[in-house]
């Protein structure tokens, strides 16, 4: 599934067969997860069982883009991640397959540090997504709210690993 | 905390967003996991942004090793039930 249209299908989620149950209460919880878990249906039947590596990392991309996409395009952090990400996707299919993908690759962009900061605000910069195009006062803010949108995607990420292996039964 | 404001000569533009980057400060502070059990006493800016590298890292990594365990579970159950978990952790 291409990154542009797993983006725009942010709707709620009026699809019969996921929504048997009357209309939830209006949390946002479900909501923001029905991107994630979409994604995730779509990779476990496109990719074959045998790939763990491949889907582990589509796995990976799935949720930096529905992370992303939660937070929407008023954040630097959400826009830099989506291009970031969309560029990558493009490029797969004509680089080789074998080439490593990370998420947060070594950067091309070298980033200085800047007058007038601590030490640390270089590193920070590296770790979160646009931080080279910030200053220190966005950086501060975008990190606050970055984290905040990572820490929810984790907490997601732990449930339906949760659900997941108590619907396996254990040998 | 720093000294740096009693000097002379600093602008009243630089005295105000040095207020604002102690209070993001602060406020990226609050979010730290360790939070809680740190002295009510604010530490320094460093400290933050250094926990703060190591707490993103740290989360970065959790993310890389729970797609790799969704991976691992996905292949061994079958769609149907994996399918039907999916569900119900979105309605819970």
């Amino acid at each position: 599934p291409s990154l542009p249209t797993l983006c725009n299908h942010l709707s709620p989620p009026s699809h019969p067969s996921l929504s048997p149950s009357p209309p939830l209460p209006p949390e946002s919880k479900p909501m923001s997860a029905f991107h994630f878990l979409r994604a995730l249906s779509q990779i476990n039947k496109s990719t074959p069982k045998s790939s763990l590596l491949l889907r582990s990392r589509r796995i990976r991309q799935a949720a930096y883009v529905s992370m992303a996409c939660r937070a929407g395009r008023s954040r630097l952090w959400s826009r830099a991640l989506l291009r970031r990400l969309q560029r990558r996707s493009r490029l797969r299919y004509l680089i080789s397959q074998r080439t490593r993908a990370g998420i947060a690759p070594k950067r091309l962009k070298v980033v200085r540090p800047r007058s007038g900061e601590p030490s640390r605000a270089e590193a920070l910069r590296r770790l979160v997504p646009g931080g080279p195009g910030m200053d220190y006062c966005s950086l501060l803010d975008e990190t606050a709210h970055y984290i905040q949108c990572l820490s929810s995607q984790v907490q997601l990420m732990q449930k339906v690993v949760g659900s997941i292996s108590c619907e396996t039964p254990q040998p | 905390m720093s000294s740096r404001r009693t000097r002379s000569r600093q602008s009243s533009s630089s005295r105000i967003s040095e207020e604002q980057i102690n209070d993001l400060v602060s406020k990226l502070e609050a979010l730290l996991p360790e939070a809680s059990i740190r002295s009510n006493s604010s530490a320094s800016a460093a400290r933050v942004l250094q926990d703060t590298c190591n707490y993103i890292r740290s989360l970065h990594r959790e993310v890389d090793d729970l797609s790799e365990r969704l991976s691992e579970l996905l292949a061994t159950t079958d769609t149907t039930s994996a399918q039907a978990a999916i569900i119900r952790s979105l309605l819970m």
